[in-house]
């Protein structure tokens, strides 16, 4: 891979900054913040301090090594490659960090990275941004991208590089109940997309058809979504209460007046307004011209409409379905605290707790599948919009 | 073969279509033209039952198509219209392919269809059949509508103004095109237009329609001799309908016996596209030849001049 | 005669002023849902104040972020700003994926507990709608109307507050309403942060399980929000209109 000698007459302004922060980061932040157990704030150290000379004076040469990277070359692959290179040196040494502050068979000591490594990865990570949005790679390449990156930070994991970190030990500790409660997040966020669906394709239909209903349906849809999570979770409450102490049935089937029942009611109506939305915008952009066209024919009215109108309207609904599961899988974060589990179990406890490790193991996997079903839907928009247009 | 009674149109208060009586005869073109306005489109799409008439009925063939459901009906009626309609998620193949897909044909007589289609169209099935209609310029994208109106070989084509969009050039080449493929496959043809010299070149029978009545329904030639309303004599212009006539029959029906020592011209060349030969070239007379080269007589200016009066 | 929409707006308002003002007297309502002679009415704090507080926090985090988000908007659209652009894209693309409550836990600590984390988090979450909108907003400006402010002579500076934020302001102003609505909610949760809001009494209400306290947090935030929206609507209209804009 040629890369471009650096031309020092023009400085890449975004690799100034990036730079820049950087620096300041490695100077004036602590790398990592030691803590003997998991509940005290702990005491900042440096990179300097905690690990061997030679690899932190390593670690710092690869890091000045990506800023004059980030300064001089204008070639997108040369910056990606070098901001990767940085991201895992960074982690390793945050890795090697907790391995070398964590005596050997201690369970209480806590090595929490420390503001220092977040601004870092920070910076770097906006330099791979960056660099990855000038190379603008299609549909098929961001999804390859994503892959790798989720199997390499999984192999990692699987591995035990970060094993002494903070976030890895809460981990440790509940590592059954991490299982069932991503499961359970998982399930309550396409649960409620599904279900969604199902109800607001109709619904989206209907209201091209007949424009009157239009106005009104919206209207009511977008009144739901201004009413915030958790008040809506609570306004269902009350009545799936109501309804499982008056129906033993609804109670004999899980509903009840806590848990995922209202979470999972609230979410799918929070689920209608895009869908509907986005499934009238769709079929509006449908060429008339077809339709009459295919009418002409002879197709009959439901042919026209699966094999021409909905076909046609499909990237415009997929983004809608796009928009769903993101907000989804950020409000079920929000069902833990009315007991419908999920991660932001993880994330409340924390908060009651003030242990900042558990915050995150609930926060970063929820920010991980959001970003992930995200890149994925946006891909296969895009695929189906180009065999189409 | 194609019988309207009486046929009427309202919305409400208003009346697009009043009290049409047409018949259309079989292997023809009929054209139907008048102003925006006029309720030529809703007429033409009371045939097919895109419009449901308020009044009267269709027959075609002696059967009234109020007999069967409409989608049956369609799909015995090529229909193209002047967005073409094509389907921007099909292939080209694809397309042509609806309607035989529709009537249940098998892969291999949809397939051998869509290749004679294609080549009839002067469209490559080896380079066109796997395209998609974003990637045809206009004049391509049309001849696969008209051809995708014809996949199920129907003995009816309805046409709602087809080559409005299309540039003068490409127009009167599709235009030609038009007439070739009603000799080859014999459909009748009615076909919606507001321009009269389309009218006039197409029709072998011409409606003129304003405000929602037929004014006259006759031989283009008679429309210019007999008009039967003043609206009639507007729309077919009355500063050139002289040289309408004139265009309206060739040198070859009208060539007289005798050799002539001037131009050659052919016998398929209509009499207006003659006699502005001759006075380009400063002729006289011009001597009439087929297109295989036998002559088949002359023509005179005075001769051609005698056409471009009502008899 | 107002339509039913101003009636429907007038009679929420007037009944949010009511039970805010005179929360007891709404308490034979709630007394059904209580349970072992819990209190209906939540009297753990004064409702009224908390819910001033609540929409003080979303407010001036919502000034905050409109100063810094249409700030960067402007840079990013200008001639030398615009190398960040689509960067800035890819990072709002990013920044939604992130649930608000994430930004929230993540802030605490930060900056520790009560309004502090719930400010930052308001602040940093409300920024991506109006940045997002500003973007747009300015980049939607016809080419026709820039190329006839320039050729009138008219500075860059002037374009810009002349032309392009007027033309650009009803995005703007939807992307301050969307920002204002999403705040309302996370708000509510920073409650679980010792933030002063009405998700406070939802919060209460969950762990004693008192329904009636549940149902009045959230129907008042529901209210809130709902208004709130509204009003923004209204007010768009009326700056466009005054503006002649749209």
């Amino acid at each position: 891979m040629a890369m471009t000698m650096p031309r020092l007459h023009r400085i890449d302004r975004l690799g100034a900054l990036v730079s820049a922060v950087g620096a300041a980061a490695v100077v004036f932040l602590p790398f990592v913040v030691l803590k003997s157990n998991r509940i005290v704030p702990g005491d900042p150290r440096g990179l300097l301090e905690v690990l061997p000379m030679w690899a932190a004076l390593a670690c710092h040469a690869t890091l000045i090594l990506v800023a004059i990277v980030a300064l001089g070359v204008s070639n997108a692959r040369g910056r990606l490659a070098a901001a990767l290179l940085g991201v895992v040196v960074v982690a390793l040494a945050v890795a090697a960090a907790g391995n070398a502050l964590t005596p050997a068979g201690n369970k209480v000591v806590r090595v929490a990275p420390g503001a220092g490594f977040w601004v870092l990865l920070v910076a770097l990570g906006l330099m791979a941004t960056d660099a990855i949005t000038r190379l603008r790679p299609g549909p098929g390449m961001r999804v390859l991208l994503l892959v790798l990156f989720v199997a390499v930070a999984g192999l990692a994991l699987a591995h035990g590089t970060f094993d002494n970190l903070s976030v890895m030990r809460e981990y440790a500790v509940n590592a059954g109940r991490f299982a069932r409660e991503a499961r359970q997040h998982v399930l309550l966020a396409l649960g409620s997309l599904a279900a969604a669906v199902i109800v607001a394709l109709p619904l989206g239909i209907l209201c091209h058809r007949v424009p009157r209903l239009r106005a009104g349906i919206l209207g009511t849809l977008n009144l739901i979504q201004t009413i915030p999570a958790i008040a809506l979770f609570g306004i269902l409450m009350a009545p799936l209460g109501a309804l499982a102490a008056a129906v033993p049935l609804a109670a004999k089937l899980g509903i009840r007046g806590i848990g995922a029942a209202p979470a999972v009611l609230a979410l799918f109506l929070y689920s209608l307004l895009p869908v509907v939305a986005n499934t009238v915008a769709g079929l509006k952009r449908v060429s008339p011209a077809a339709v009459e066209a295919a009418r002409g024919m002879g197709m009959t009215a439901r042919q026209i409409l699966t094999g021409v109108e909905l076909v046609l309207a499909l990237p415009v609904i997929l983004t809608g379905i796009r928009i769903v599961l993101v907000q989804n899988i950020g409000l079920v974060t929000i069902a833990a605290l009315i007991g419908g589990g999920g991660l932001g179990v993880f994330v409340f406890q924390g908060i009651g707790q003030t242990a900042i490790d558990l915050v995150l193991l609930g926060a970063i996997p929820t920010v991980a599948l959001a970003f992930s079903a995200a890149v994925l839907l946006d891909a296969l928009v895009e695929i189906m919009d180009r065999t189409r247009q | 073969m194609i019988t309207v009674e009486n046929l009427s149109k309202q919305y409400g208060a208003t009346t697009v279509v009043d009290g049409v009586c047409m018949v259309i005869e079989r292997n023809s073109i009929t054209v139907i033209v008048g102003t925006s306005g006029s309720g030529k489109s809703t007429l033409l799409r009371m045939i097919n039952r895109l419009v449901e008439p308020t009044g009267g009925r269709v027959l075609i063939d002696g059967n009234d198509t109020a007999s069967e459901p409409a989608y049956l009906l369609r799909r015995r009626i090529g229909y193209a219209i002047q967005g073409h309609g094509l389907f921007p998620h099909r292939t080209v193949a694809e397309n042509i392919a609806t309607v035989p897909g529709l009537l249940g044909w098998d892969e291999a007589r949809i397939r051998a269809r869509v290749d004679q289609l294609l080549e009839v169209f002067q469209l490559d099935p080896g380079e066109f059949a796997e395209k998609f209609p974003h990637q045809l310029s206009g004049g391509q994208q049309q001849r696969v509508g008209v051809a995708r109106a014809l996949a199920a070989e129907p003995a009816v084509l309805l046409m709602d103004e087809p080559f409005g969009a299309l540039d003068p050039i490409i127009r009167t080449k599709a235009q030609d095109d038009l007439l070739d493929i009603q000799r080859r496959f014999g459909t009748t043809i009615v076909l919606v237009t507001h321009d009269m010299d389309e009218a006039f070149r197409l029709g072998d029978h011409v409606a003129v329609m304003s405000q929602g009545r037929v004014l006259q329904y006759d031989r283009p030639a008679v429309l210019l001799t007999r008009p039967a309303d003043p609206f009639v004599s507007r729309m077919t212009g009355s500063a050139d309908r002289a040289l309408r006539l004139l265009s309206l029959t060739t040198a070859g029906e009208a060539a007289l016996p005798g050799a002539s020592d001037g131009p050659a011209v052919a016998a398929s060349a209509s009499l207006r596209d003659v006699l502005s030969d001759l006075v380009w070239q400063g002729a006289e007379s011009a001597a009439v030849v087929d297109a295989d080269g036998t002559a088949r007589g002359s023509l005179t200016i005075a001769a051609i001049l005698a056409h471009g009066r009502p008899t | 005669m107002p339509s039913a929409a101003a009636l429907l707006r007038f009679a929420a308002l007037g009944l949010l002023a009511a039970f805010l003002l005179t929360p007891q007297s709404f308490a034979p309502l709630f007394a059904p849902l209580t349970q072992y002679g819990s209190p209906p009415i939540y009297d753990q704090g004064n409702l009224l104040m908390l819910a001033l507080a609540q929409l003080g926090t979303v407010c001036c985090a919502a000034a905050a972020s409109t100063i810094v988000a249409v700030g960067l908007g402007i840079l990013v659209t200008r001639a030398n700003g615009v190398e960040f652009l689509p960067l800035s894209r890819t990072l709002v693309n990013i920044g939604q994926t992130f649930p608000p409550v994430a930004v929230l836990a993540v802030a605490v600590p930060l900056v520790g507990f009560g309004q502090k984390p719930t400010l930052i988090a308001l602040f940093a979450y409300g920024l991506l709608p109006i940045f997002e909108n500003t973007i747009s907003g300015l980049r939607g400006c016809p080419p026709a109307v820039l190329g006839a402010a320039s050729g009138m002579g008219m500075s860059a500076r002037q374009r810009l507050l002349s032309v392009e934020l007027p033309l650009a302001m009803p995005l703007i102003l939807e992307g301050i309403r969307l920002s204002l609505v999403i705040n309302v909610g996370t708000a509510t949760i920073g409650s679980t942060v010792g933030a002063k809001g009405l998700g406070e009494v939802i919060i209460a209400g969950l762990l004693s399980n008192n329904v009636a306290f549940i149902l009045q947090g959230g129907l008042v935030t529901g209210l809130m929000a709902i208004l709130l929206y509204d009003a923004m609507a209204a007010v768009e209209r009326r700056i466009c209109v005054a503006a002649h804009i749209e």
